[in-house]
């Protein structure tokens, strides 16, 4: 006998939304004129993530006064941390698409027909009618739907729901770059074989808890831990599946193969933009699912969990290391900050929730704004004419003298990825590492201390690179040059780099927000 | 007949899909190894249903089956973007991106 469920539609405000404005930018690519099409879709899209983020405001409002509370039939669950998450979800997704829709030179960053064979006369013909793909905008807003649902879900089917709704759309947006277009479409491939692989795990995680509990819900299987015996089994292979699914998503070592590859093929604002909100999504749907459901066999997950965030690490900053390529480098930096992030996890300490929080807002930041300073570096061969972003680290020579902005901008950014006091990345990687002691997790702190002193070796060496050698042209008179934005790459920028100081240099508002949402969680 | 059976069988499909997705070279089969692994899943899930006696396991293998097609669709419009400029579908010549 099914009973229809009472939708509370207020509290669901945010997620629909950003729903709509993704149908309704369907509908513009229909029925609007080419012209004006790609206005029409910017404004949609920023609209509903201002839109969005006021109706998540409105909300902590009420949860504030009314406590937490299960939507849905208990598919959802709107609290504290689940709203948090959902505004640094929805302030990264708009400055990264500030990102996604500037033209520095009129062109986007996009293929103007990714059906079109790369290099043919028709993919040349649809340049010269200055064609755009703007379903980027619609596919952008489906995915921030997905990651908005991501942190909320209460049960293991809305959670592996929204993990598709967010991925596939990346899938596709990995492959749509306008330049090196094979390297782009190489990066769809394996992101989606591989998300599509960690997808099936995540599921057989779930049908091995569901047959342990005989519910999916999170809250059903944690009280059925203690009471049921005898299927520990189910239980343990169960959450080891569904962490893994999750971790994949995360970039953890050794489920990280596809983060560097990903990110240097697909389209730098693209890049940014997964790489800060996939990971604030992911990672607040691992903290509910190890926070709610797994204390009861912490022995029992401990070391997986241990090895992972020792290996993310280590490994993370060693490879970074080696990197000669930009993307890469931050890719591999990327998969080291998720072994920071895991430190919160294994933590099961109350601390960690806030610490999280902060932490990836401080990484979602300079992440966002570091992708889009790569984005107007560019290579011009002998004549003048634009190639392409400057990938190779050695043409970012220099750069401080020709662009001063840009670069402090820049070593801005990789210093708050360093964790060099005053920057928003010392708060976060403070917070998460005083609640790792807090848990006890000592040597994990001590490898981690150790793992961001080596890391500081590469960012620093960036930052020597661009403003202490000199700049250099390339044997076929090729050199790098600095684009001029449309202006809202730059607009982006501004925020990030501000908020990274305001984050580093007055960081008591911000823990003190994140400090209440580590309440309800538990 | 015992619902071991069942879990084995679905366990089993889940080797052979996960085996397909690291084994074989051709994406085509790749993508079909994944298809097998969540049916795999969905076959245990079914399972666990009749073993608990509710629905909710039913009623999750029908929203796999809805993401299952949603993802077949976008996987092989990436398969057909990439066979189209390549003239092929082997995961082996897709190695531009290398460390």
């Amino acid at each position: 006998m099914f009973v229809a469920p009472h939708i509370e539609w207020a509290a669901l405000s945010p997620v629909l939304i950003l729903l709509g404005a993704a149908v309704i930018g369907v509908l513009v690519e229909a029925f609007v004129p080419r012209g004006s099409r790609r206005l029409v879709q910017v404004v949609v899209a920023a609209l509903a993530l201002g839109g969005a983020l006021v109706a998540v405001t409105w909300r902590w409002t009420v949860v504030q006064q009314d406590g937490p509370s299960s939507l849905v039939a208990g598919a959802l669950r709107e609290d504290a941390p689940a709203l948090l998450f959902q505004a640094i979800l929805l302030i990264l997704a708009l400055l990264a698409l500030l990102v996604i829709a500037d033209r520095a030179r009129g062109e986007d960053a996009f293929t103007p027909t990714a059906s079109a064979i790369p290099g043919s006369e028709y993919e040349g013909q649809a340049r010269r009618a200055g064609l755009a793909q703007t379903e980027v905008f619609p596919l952008t807003m489906f995915a921030v739907t997905g990651m908005l649902v991501f942190p909320a879900a209460a049960d293991l089917l809305t959670m592996f729901i929204a993990l598709e709704v967010l991925s596939l759309p990346l899938y596709l947006l990995a492959g749509m770059a306008r330049r090196r277009r094979l390297v782009s479409q190489e990066a769809s491939l394996k992101y989606f074989l591989l998300g599509a692989f960690s997808s099936a795990f995540f599921l057989m995680g779930l049908a091995l808890l569901y047959g342990y509990a005989g519910s999916v819900h999170l809250a059903d299987i944690a009280t059925a831990v203690p009471l049921v015996s005898g299927m520990d089994g189910l239980l343990l292979a169960g959450s080891a599946l569904v962490i893994i699914g999750l971790l994949f998503k995360v970039g953890a070592v050794p489920f990280h193969s596809w983060t560097p590859d990903v990110y240097q093929g697909a389209p730098t604002p693209i890049t940014g933009f997964m790489a800060a909100c996939t990971k604030v999504a992911a990672f607040a749907a691992l903290l509910r699912f190890v926070y709610v459901v797994t204390p009861g066999l912490g022995w029992d997950l401990a070391p997986f969990l241990w090895i992972v965030a020792i290996l993310t690490m280590v490994v993370g900053t060693v490879l970074a290391i080696v990197q000669t390529d930009m993307k890469r480098t931050l890719a591999y930096s990327s998969v080291a900050h998720a072994g920071f992030l895991l430190l919160g996890i294994i933590a099961l300490d109350e601390r960690g929730i806030s610490g999280i929080l902060v932490y990836l807002l401080a990484y979602g930041l300079a992440t966002v704004g570091a992708f889009a300073l790569v984005t107007l570096v560019r290579t011009k061969d002998a004549e003048g004419n634009l190639v392409g972003e400057a990938g190779h680290l050695s043409e970012w020579a220099g750069l401080g003298r020709r662009s001063p902005v840009l670069a402090v901008c820049f070593a801005l950014f990789l210093l708050s990825f360093a964790g060099i006091p005053l920057t928003a990345g010392f708060t976060g990687k403070f917070a998460v590492f005083g609640a790792a002691v807090a848990g006890g997790d000592w040597p994990l702190v001590v490898i981690a201390v150790l793992a961001s002193a080596a890391a500081a070796f590469f960012y620093v060496r960036i930052i020597v690179l661009m403003f202490f050698t000199e700049p250099a042209t390339g044997e076929d008179g090729s050199a790098t040059t600095v684009v001029r934005s449309e202006g809202l790459t730059a607009v982006a920028v501004v925020v990030c780099a501000v908020g990274t100081v305001l984050v580093g240099v007055v960081p008591t508002a911000v823990l003190a927000v994140a400090a209440q949402a580590s309440k309800f969680l538990l | 007949m015992s619902i071991l059976n069942y879990l084995v069988l679905s366990g089993i499909l889940f080797a052979i899909g996960g085996t397909a997705v690291l084994v074989r070279r051709n994406a085509i089969v790749a993508f079909m190894g994944v298809e097998l692994m969540l049916n795999a899943a969905n076959l245990t899930l079914v399972t666990f249903a009749r073993m608990h006696g509710d629905l909710t396991g039913q009623v999750i293998a029908f929203f796999v089956m809805v993401v299952a097609a949603a993802e077949v669709v976008i996987g092989l419009a990436i398969i057909v973007s990439i066979f189209r400029t390549r003239g092929s579908a082997s995961l082996d010549d897709a190695s531009l991106l290398k460390s």
